[in-house]
Formats: C-alpha cells, structure tokens, sequence
C-alpha cells in the first residue's frame, strides 16, 4: 500500500511525463550503444579534455545537449511567461534574436566593418545594447498586446518578419565577423564549463527566484486564467501581460547574444532562425497548455533540453541530415501523444477501474 | 575630283564621329533581377556588376534587389520589359516557373543572360553564365588523391560536412567529391548539412569528433563559414588541423577571411566558387551586339588555393590544373 503511494505520488508529478520523454530520448542511446557493442554509457560519459588553445573543458554529449540546448532554454523562459498570461506566442523571438546579435555586433566591429579584430567599443556597452534592444522589441510585442489588444500572433508577426531586415541594415547587408577573443567567451568556457550553460543557469534561477518569492508567478497566471476577474481583483492584467512580453525581449536578447558570440560574428540570415518554434515546441513539450494560464517553468526548461537531445541523439545515431527532421517529427508527436489530456484521462480512468477492482 | 574625295572622306568621318557621339549618349540598358543579399558572395556578385555596367563603361544599369522573394523577382523582370532595357541578367531565385516571363522577354526581343543559378523549365534565355560545381568537387577529390601521396598518406578517411541539402553547390561539389572518391576506393564515413552556416558547422564537426573520434584525417567543408565553425569545434576536442597535422581541411568559396586561414595554416586547400560573374556577361554582351554565336552555357574560371607547400600537380578531367599561392597580395584582391 506504500509503495502504491510512491507510485502514484511520482506519476501523479506534474514533471513526471516530461521528465520521461527526456529519459526515454536518451535511453535510445543505450539501446544503440549496446547494438553495436559499445560501452553502453558511452552517450553520458563525461570526460575532461585537453583543447587547442582554449585549457581545459567538459567533454561529452551531456555536455553537448546542455551548451547547445541553451539559447532554446532561454528563449522558453520568456514563452513560457508569454503563453501563461496572454494565451499567445510569441513569433518573433528568433528574428529578434537576430536583431540584438546584429546590433550588438555593429556596435562592437563600428558600422560598416565586416571583420573587426579589436573592439570599436567597451565590450560591455556592445552586449548590454544588444540586450537592451531586446527589451524595447519585447515592449514593442506587449504594447501591441496588452495596450491594442491585438492578436499576439499578428502582433509578434510584425518583428517575426521585420526585425532581421533591420538587423540585416544595420550590418550593412554584411555578416559582420567580431573576431575578437573577449566577445568569444559567451559562447566559449568559463572555466571547465561552457558560457552558455552557466548563463541559462542563472537566467532560470533568477527567473525562478523571481517567481517564487514574489507574487509574479500567482499573478500572470491569474491574468492568463481570467484577465477581466484578475482586473476586478485589483490587478493590472495589461502591465503584467506587457512585462511579461518585455521580459521575453530580455530573454530572446540574451539569447541573440549567446548565439553571435559562438560563432563571433552576426550572421543575420541564420542566427535565431526557427527558434520561436523550438521556443513554443519546449513548452508544450513540459506539458504547459498553450491556451494560457498556469504553467510550469521547469518543464518547459526540460522540454528546451528534450528538444537537443532529440538532435543529439539523432547525430550520434549517425542518422542522415536529410532523414532527421522525419525522425524529429516522429518522436515530437509521440511525446505530444502521451501528454494529451485524452490519454491522461483513459490512464486515470484505468488506474481507478484497477484500484476498484483491488478493493473489492 | 580630289576635292570630290576628299568631302567624302570628310562626310565619313563626321558620319563616324556623330554615331560614336551617339553611342557615347545612349549606352546600354542592362535590368539586373539580383536574388538578394544574403552573404559576402552574393555582395561580391553584385558590386562586381556595378562596377562592370557602370556609366563610365557606356551601360545604364537598372539593378533590383529581390530579397529572396521570387514574386518580386518576375515583377522585376516584367519591369525591365516595360523599360524597353537592351539586356536582361537573372539570377533566378527558384530554378522553376519561369517560361511565362522568359517567353514576355523573348516576345519583346530582349536576350536574357541567367548567371549563377539555373532555370529548369524554359530554354528562352540566351546563355547561363556560372560555375561548374561538380568541377570544384572533382578539383578537390584529385588535389587530395594528390597530396596524399606526395605527403605519404595511404589511407583516406573523410567526413564531410555538405551545403544546404538540394542546393545546386550542394549536389555538384558532392557529386564530383564522390566520384573522386570511389574512384580511389577512399572511405567517406560520413556527411550531414551544416547549411552552409558557421553554426551548423561548428554542432556537426562537435558531434562527429565525439562520433568519430580517431578515425578520420580529412574534413571537407562546402564552404568557408562552415570550415569556421569545423575549426572551433576540433579547437575544443583538441583535434589539430592543416598542413602538417592530424586532419587535412579542405573548404570551398574561397572568401577573403577564408584565405586568411588558408595563410594561417587552418585549412589546407580552398576551391574558389568566382563571384565575379559580371565580366564573363559583358562577354556574352559583346559577343550578342555583334551578332555572333554565344555557348548556352558559360563556365567561369576559378582558382584553386593553398600554402607553398600543398601545391600539388593534378588533372581534372585530362586537364592540368593550376594552383594559386595564398600571399597577402591574393587576400587583399579577394572579394
């Protein structure tokens, strides 16, 4: 009868299916490695490694899915917040992320550059004006949003198509390479471990923070489940639908940021591209409905990762390029599939028909 | 009878001097229908237009940046007819749909001339000006075979890391890469698209080094900003690259910044993709002015790059082919 609670308490976790798709994609790599005779852990070996010029680091395919997995983790964050308080995406983060990784880049190489080895300005004043144009883009969305009331969809379209052309401008229709050892360090190692990660760590720990111990998490959610009540309960539902897409302009700056600095350059076509929809893909993937109100952070933070491990997986499975999005796909509906309120509702129904049956 | 001949030499000459006069204040009207301005190859292709069909050339050039958009593209073109322009130059941005408006072109009587990228479905154009990709593949596989031997080398195992899938540069620089190979009986173990991006580079060569790991000493980029990213990606695990260790980098397109690291010693060879269309047009042009015959298909020059010491001889097709130097003075005439 204990155990049974154990059980049940585990299943019953509102991480517990997207926590398992996540194992499940990495298991596969067991299941691989045993077929062909490898040590079957070698997917999760982590192993320090000698580098050419860059010391000492982190070395292995967990190492990989968290580093690459980032931008992705970041971008969520502010999705999440988007989708809980207004029912909408937010289309335009990856053109965003482009725009910042532009600006950012212009600023650092001086306008007009299309390489620059040493910095026109303080490195400092480049990132944190990138990021800051993120924050205007994103107030730009929740203007648009929460003070016209217009679809966030058609809303965020606009800067989803406008704001790589402006980045592209501001680069001179270049890609501006910034091959300047200091900027390389966001996208490099701090240490053993690389940038990206510790700068996703401290975006969702500051965020959780935030969310905990303020009243910010209850109240988006208030406005996401019934904006006119949480209104008349004396909260501005417009000013937090607004911060909230203010705050995933922050997010998708930072994460333009991290993006440009792995490659030291801005690389206006690619950069972001398609990311809004791994951003959306992460959050339904940690079991948050996109029809608004309560959400769960860390699943979508897991649904960010279960999204690079899927492309992890299929590179080390050595699965052709060509073939792999047919595979992503495949493996994107099976996650969905088990976290569709039918089939949730037919396991519980199931478990009550057992316990039932057990009682008598 | 002398005065006679010499009115007429006279009336001749000031005949001569007034067409020339004329031509000198109608030059000729060139539309170019240009895809749009995705990457410093494709602002090499344009500038390299403009600077050939200048004013001081004798050319008015009306240029259209289509930004990717092929509806816009065909509404240029159909622009250019309106203007009654005396050659038309396409860079088509999709390879199909296009015999409707090329057939407008041809009722109004203006030569199309289609450069780097190709139409498939019309045959109404006057000729393709562009490079043999296949050429740049099989121009890599044999400088390998090459180098190889004269290095010492005795076994090949590749990994590659392709274009965007279905990409013209894509299928030629694999397909002749291949061919090369198989021909030797080399061992390509594996290739996966990096989309010609730096970033796709950089996660494909991280996944292969792990994936890998001690079983391969060449890498082929189809191009530079890929090599970028394979660079950082073998830094990281510590895997060394160019002439003289453990992996051979070979890299296609040839822009400046990856000329500075074929000078740097990163990557081994560089098989140019030439830009610079705009010459081998004006050819065409003349040759169309002056009633002659034009070849459908025109292939530009390109160079094959490399350190001193990677200069190898090899043939392509029973043709020697022939290597450039990298010094600072080629990095500087680059596009």
């Amino acid at each position: 009868m204990k155990k049974d609670s154990f059980w049940k308490r585990v299943t019953g976790w509102s991480l517990f299916l997207p926590v398992v798709s996540l194992l499940l994609v990495m298991a596969v790599n067991i299941i691989h490695d045993i077929a062909v005779g490898a040590n079957p852990l070698s997917f999760f070996m982590i192993t320090l490694r000698q580098t050419t010029g860059n010391g000492t680091i982190l070395y292995g395919r967990i190492i990989d899915i968290l580093n690459r997995g980032s931008e992705v983790a970041i971008l969520a964050i502010g999705m999440t917040l988007v989708v809980s308080s207004s029912a909408g995406t937010d289309i335009s983060v990856g053109s965003v992320m482009s725009l910042c990784a532009s600006f950012c880049c212009m600023l650092l190489a001086g306008y007009g550059v299309s390489s620059a080895t040493t910095l026109a300005c303080p490195l400092i004043v480049g990132i944190l004006a990138g990021i800051l144009l993120g924050v205007i883009c994103g107030m730009f969305n929740g203007t648009l949003v929460a003070y016209f009331g217009i679809q966030p969809m058609v809303a965020t379209l606009i800067l989803y198509s406008a704001a790589r052309a402006i980045g592209l401008l501001l680069c001179n229709d270049l890609i501006v390479y910034v091959r300047n050892g200091t900027f390389g360090i966001f996208g490099g190692f701090l240490g053993v471990i690389p940038t990206p990660v510790v700068i996703a760590a401290i975006c969702i720990l500051v965020m959780t923070l935030v969310l905990k111990k303020t009243a910010l998490g209850m109240y988006i959610q208030s406005v996401g489940i019934n904006g006119r009540a949480s209104r008349i309960a004396g909260l501005n539902s417009k000013r937090i639908i607004f911060l909230t897409y203010m705050l995933c302009g922050l997010f998708a700056g930072i994460a333009g940021i991290v993006a440009s600095s792995r490659i030291t350059s801005a690389d206006s076509n690619n950069i972001g591209l398609y990311f809004e929809m791994d951003a959306i893909l992460a959050v339904a993937l940690g079991g948050n409905s996109l029809g608004g109100g309560k959400f769960n952070l860390a699943g979508s933070i897991i649904g960010a990762y279960t999204i690079q491990a899927i492309t992890t997986t299929l590179y080390a499975l050595g699965v052709s390029s060509t073939q792999a999005p047919v595979f992503k796909a495949v493996i994107v509906i099976l996650i969905v599939a088990i976290q569709a309120p039918p089939l949730k509702a037919y396991m519980k129904r199931r478990n009550m028909a057992k316990q039932v049956k057990g009682a008598a | 009878m002398n005065k006679k001949v010499l009115a007429t030499v006279i009336a001749g000459a000031a005949a001569v001097m007034m067409t020339s006069a004329v031509m000198a204040e109608e030059p000729i009207k060139i539309g170019f229908a240009q895809v749009g301005h995705e990457s410093d190859w494709r602002t090499a292709s344009t500038k390299s237009c403009q600077d050939v069909f200048s004013a001081e050339n004798g050319y008015d050039l009306s240029f259209v940046d289509c930004d990717n958009d092929e509806a816009a593209q065909k509404e240029a073109v159909r622009s250019f007819i309106e203007q009654d322009v005396d050659y038309i130059i396409i860079d088509p941005i999709i390879a199909t749909g296009w015999d409707t408006v090329l057939t407008e072109c041809d009722e109004a009587g203006i030569p199309v001339i289609v450069i780097d990228r190709t139409i498939d479905d019309s045959d109404k154009y006057a000729a393709w000006v562009g490079s043999n990709f296949k050429t740049e593949g099989l121009a890599a596989g044999e400088w390998l075979n090459a180098y190889a031997t004269a290095q010492g080398i005795e076994e090949i195992n590749a990994l590659v890391i392709s274009g965007s899938t279905g990409s013209s540069a894509q299928i030629g620089r694999s397909d002749g890469f291949n061919e090369v190979a198989e021909k030797y009986g080399w061992n390509v173990i594996d290739e996966q698209t990096g989309d010609f991006t730096e970033a796709g580079g950089q996660e494909v060569m991280e996944n292969y080094c792990k994936s890998y790991e001690g079983q391969f000493n060449v890498v082929v980029c189809q191009n530079d900003n890929e090599a970028f990213g394979a660079m950082t990606a073998m830094d990281n695990a510590g895997v060394t690259y160019g002439p003289g260790n453990d992996v051979i980098l070979i890299s296609f397109d040839a822009c400046t910044a990856g000329l500075e690291d074929v000078k740097a010693g990163k990557i081994t060879a560089d098989f140019e993709c030439n830009p610079l269309a705009a010459p081998f047009v004006e050819e065409v042009i003349q040759k169309l002015a002056a009633g002659e015959e034009v070849e459908k298909e025109v292939y530009m020059v390109e160079h094959w790059y490399a350190l001193e010491d990677a200069i190898v001889e090899f043939e392509v097709d029973g043709e020697a082919q022939e290597m450039t130097v990298v010094t600072d003075e080629v990095i500087e005439a680059q596009y």
